[in-house]
């Protein structure tokens, strides 16, 4: 592949042609803002936050958005770049809720972030604020649009990921926002086809979308973050477990080999179970109608007992074997070595054909 | 074909149409009917003729007298004086507007003395709704030479040489286009007319979609030709429904006539056109958005590159010019690009169709070459100042343009002139202020105007332009503070320097020129809480000061 050689602050790299002058930079470690940019995303050069200069280009290009060329000179961190920037900052900021002292997006906000690395602060334009009514009338996702910053992040994930296409941009200018179909809340069944998997959530800059389950149980800095795999699907998604205290209390995305950062509303939402108090913590036998506790090395002697009798009684074929499609495949694969090879009948299935 | 012994010609264009130029046509048919004229004389509707504000006109040919606000009263007598007996109706005639002498004649128009008509040669001249008048003025013409004998990069070459620059605003040459479309690897390509002219008070396309939309059908033909596209769109603002009616018309006559559709003239190239209607947005305009909304989807603007000749519509390579450009390919296929690079300036060639507009005696659609000094544009063809009130600036470029002061009056109306004051050619619009107008006020109603169009999806534009307009709001409310200069001349920079499309990068160019040209009168706004042109309600001194 033919390659291209530009200097960026005086330091020179060498791309595959074609490359975006922010991937470049971050070849050499310079790592240039960003609000929009997304690599598993689309780009839609929208937030403007990581231009740069380029002498002999009309204005302030996005660099992701700006093939490197040969010979291409780049200033990442000009004086104008930065004026650029910090004005960006400041009108983002003058349009959002001063409320970081309560956002549960603090510590992780990108544009909290960023303020604070360029030294700007709310109020450099006085005007006109977003009041939109805060939407959470959903068991899963908050909605804060005064919080957003319309990346469009959100609008992308939920068509690019998770192909669904529940939010759009409506309106325009100022009043643009991204909304449900008819500017419904996402939990209004005729309109909107939003089915929680929270991906949007997940791509979000800023606090606008938050996980409704975590709100006011931990800051973003003390939590814990254990990476374990969904329980809940032979797909085996990975995750990041969020623990505060030795509790887990919600789950964020993580970067998995499965599943990058997307995960649907069981896997993100649906760890209430973890420390729900009904929780089966052990097997169970039923002993004169009713269920009583027992250790596994009791439960599992007591099916195999049941199972060598049967299958003297009856032969093999007289037991079926109906698998979950919630196993793993090595789980699955193990429960098929096991009906066939150990009871010999051919009589397996799972749940998923049903 | 029937010999008449006149013509009348009834412009038809959207503003006639609206002035009531149908009940005169009625009438003068009526009248022709009620004479026994049938045999003789032929009543034609036409496309605009370029005198919106005179409307409705009409024009008798053979001796081409034009008569103005001509009211279905007045059909009879134009019917018994002037076809039956042959007398002009002199109280009809149009008057000069300084010595009130009629000027019976269209063609001693002073608007039209200094005008070379190529792009609207057609337009208010032939009925749009009749291919063969089209014909007879050489209609066709260009499509059936490029088809029987030239080689696409023969007419790339063509048209690269003539100079042509896209009339859309930007200003790109249209053969290094055609050239790149034409170099972009793709099965399929398109060829796609912009016609959403979303100026505020530019009106040519609009003109050449109703009064010659054959100009537009063949010389997409040719593009088709030219890049190797075999389909094209033509985008229209869904506020021209007239323009969008005649160019359905002309597209079903080309398809009749062999024009357009399988095996055009027998030479094995096919082409066919489909009509899109736009939604309303100026934003739409731009071209990637355009296409965007072509597709169906939202129309926002998208970064380029990638540029649409290589990845337009559905992802192909697809050729986006503007209806005036387009109307200006037939003729210099035919008469040669010396002909048309012999007009213009070294830079600019050719003619550009430019809209007079504001408070100006004689407004309407006009088409010079380039490089006349403005001040001839103005005076010689516009006749000058309303009321002969003292001129303050003319405004290029609409709300996203820039003042061009009087004291620049003799600058030269081409690209690189314009651009160095600050302003733009553009779509072509001319909008003239006088001395009783505010420039605060102005600068702060087109900051309106871009706030609505924004479309929100890049910062700088979005919350950038909203702030803009708050400033400007307090200025001309007197509360003004001395920082206001200040922030309005840093957002101005920011969102000229990052914004994603050229409606964003050029909201803020009436604020610059403001700001270059009458700093003084804005200042004062802010200083001293006065308006100098008594415009700003707040800021009058006095109830006298204002009457
Ligand atoms: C905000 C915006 C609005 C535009 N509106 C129009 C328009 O109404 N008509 C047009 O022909 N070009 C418009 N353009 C320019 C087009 O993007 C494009 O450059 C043009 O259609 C190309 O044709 P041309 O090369 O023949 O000029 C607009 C551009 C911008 C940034
Ligand atoms: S939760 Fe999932 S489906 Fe609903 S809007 Fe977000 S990404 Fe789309
Ligand atoms: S809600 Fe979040 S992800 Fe969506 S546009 Fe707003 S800031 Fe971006
Ligand atoms: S500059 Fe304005 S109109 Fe253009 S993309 Fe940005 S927000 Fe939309
Ligand atoms: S990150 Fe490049 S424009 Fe948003």
């Amino acid at each position: 592949m033919a390659e291209v050689t530009l200097t960026i602050d005086g330091v020179q790299v060498t791309v595959p042609k074609s490359t975006t002058v922010l991937d470049a930079a971050e070849n050499v470690g310079i790592i240039i803002p960003t609000l929009c940019y997304d690599p598993e995303l689309s780009k839609p050069g929208a937030c403007r936050m990581c231009v740069v200069e380029i002498p002999g280009m009309r204005n302030l290009p996005a660099s992701c958005v700006t093939e490197a060329a040969d010979g291409m000179v780049v200033y990442t961190a000009s004086p104008a770049v930065i004026k650029a920037r910090k004005t960006n900052l400041e009108l983002l900021l003058a349009n959002h809720p001063a409320d970081c002292l309560n956002c549960h997006k603090s510590g992780e906000c990108r544009l909290q972030q960023y303020a604070y690395n360029y030294g700007v602060d709310f109020g450099a334009f006085a005007g006109e604020k977003h009041r939109y009514p805060i939407e959470d009338d959903n068991p899963f996702l908050v909605r804060d649009l005064n919080k957003c910053i319309m990346c469009g992040k959100c609008v992308q994930a939920c068509e690019e990921i998770q192909a669904n296409s529940a939010i759009s941009v409506a309106y325009r200018g100022f009043d643009a926002k991204v909304t449900p179909a008819m500017d419904y809340p996402l939990s209004t069944t005729e309109y909107s086809n939003c089915v929680f998997c929270g991906n949007c959530v997940a791509v979000c800059p800023t606090g606008a979308l938050t996980e409704k389950q975590m709100l006011g149980k931990g800051r973003r800095w003390e939590v814990e973050k254990v990476r374990t795999t969904c329980p809940y699907c032979g797909v085996g998604c990975t995750f990041d477990l969020n623990v505060m205290n030795g509790k887990v209390i919600g789950v964020t995305s993580t970067d998995g080999d499965v599943n990058g950062r997307a995960l649907c509303v069981k896997g993100r939402f649906g760890a209430g179970f973890i420390h729900h108090p009904d929780r089966l913590k052990t097997p169970l036998i039923k002993e004169n109608g009713a269920f009583m506790e027992a250790t596994w090395d009791e439960a599992i002697s007591l099916v195999a007992e049941k199972l060598v009798g049967l299958k003297k009684k009856y032969g093999p074929d007289a037991i079926g074997v109906l698998s979950s499609a919630r196993c793993t495949n090595e789980e699955n694969y193990l429960m098929s070595k096991f009906t066939r090879a150990v009871i010999g009948t051919n009589n397996i299935d799972h749940c998923a054909r049903l | 074909m029937r010999c008449y012994r006149a013509h009348v010609l009834v412009c038809a264009g959207s503003a006639c149409v609206t002035l009531g130029c149908h009940p005169v046509k009625e009438a003068i048919l009526e009248g022709i009917k009620r004479h026994r004229l049938e045999e003789e004389i032929k009543v034609v509707e036409t496309g605009c003729m370029g005198f919106c504000e005179q409307g409705p006109l009409i024009v008798v040919y053979p001796e081409g007298v034009m008569y103005c606000r001509v009211q279905a009263e007045d059909a009879a007598v134009i019917v018994s004086e002037h076809l039956l007996k042959g007398r002009v109706v002199e109280r009809l005639l149009y008057r000069d507007t300084d010595t009130n002498k009629p000027i019976p004649f269209m063609k001693d128009q002073p608007s039209l003395s200094k005008q070379i008509k190529v792009a609207m040669r057609n337009a208010g001249f032939i009925n749009p709704e009749d291919i063969e008048e089209y014909i007879a003025n050489e209609g066709y013409f260009a499509l059936a030479k490029v088809l029987s004998g030239m080689s696409p990069e023969a007419v790339i070459n063509e048209i690269k040489d003539s100079g042509l620059r896209g009339r859309g605003g930007a200003g790109f040459l249209t053969g290094s286009k055609w050239e790149f479309t034409n170099k972009a690897q793709g099965a399929q390509k398109y060829v796609v007319c912009n016609g959403d002219e979303g100026v505020p008070g530019v009106f040519m396309d609009r003109s050449i979609l109703e009064g010659d939309p054959h100009s537009v059908i063949e010389a997409m033909a040719i593009a088709g030709y030219a890049i190797g596209a075999d389909q094209g769109y033509v985008y229209v603002r869904a506020e021209y429904p007239l323009a969008v009616e005649k160019l359905r018309h002309a597209i079903n006559q080309a398809r009749e006539y062999g024009f357009l559709g399988y095996n055009i003239l027998g030479t094995g190239f096919s082409f066919e056109l489909n009509i899109r209607v736009g939604a309303g947005a100026f934003v739409c305009g731009e071209e990637t958005a355009l296409l965007a909304s072509i597709e169906g989807r939202r129309g926002t603007p998208k970064p380029r590159p990638p540029f649409p000749a290589n990845k337009g519509l559905w992802g192909a390579p697809t050729l986006i010019n503007n209806v005036e450009t387009l109307a200006s390919i037939p003729p210099i296929i035919l008469k040669g690009s010396d002909w048309y690079a012999s007009m213009g300036t070294e830079k600019s060639k050719g003619t550009k169709v430019f809209a007079l507009t504001g408070r100006i005696k004689r407004p309407g659609l006009i088409e010079v070459p380039m490089g006349m000094p403005l001040r001839e544009i103005i005076y010689d063809i516009g006749g000058g100042v309303l009321n002969n009130k003292k001129l303050k600036a003319v405004l290029a470029g609409g709300p996203v343009g820039g003042f061009i002061p009087a004291d620049y009056l003799d600058v030269s109306m081409d690209y690189e002139s314009v651009a160095e004051l600050g302003t733009l050619i553009g779509s072509g619009s001319l909008s003239v202020i006088d001395e009783d107008t505010c420039v605060v006020d102005l600068v702060k109603f087109f900051m309106e105007f871009s706030c609505e169009e924004s479309c929100g999806k890049c910062t700088p534009c979005r919350e950038g332009l909203k702030r803009m307009l708050e400033i400007l709001t307090r200025v001309t409310e007197g509360k003004g503070q001395e920082r206001d200069i200040e922030d309005l001349e840093r957002l101005s920079d920011f969102i000229k320097n990052t914004a994603l499309c050229g409606l964003g990068q050029a909201a803020p160019s009436p604020v610059l020129s403001m700001l270059r040209y009458f700093r003084p009168e804005f200042e004062a706004h802010i200083r001293d809480k006065h308006c100098p042109a008594s415009v700003c309600a707040a800021l009058l001194d006095s109830p006298c000061q204002s009457a």
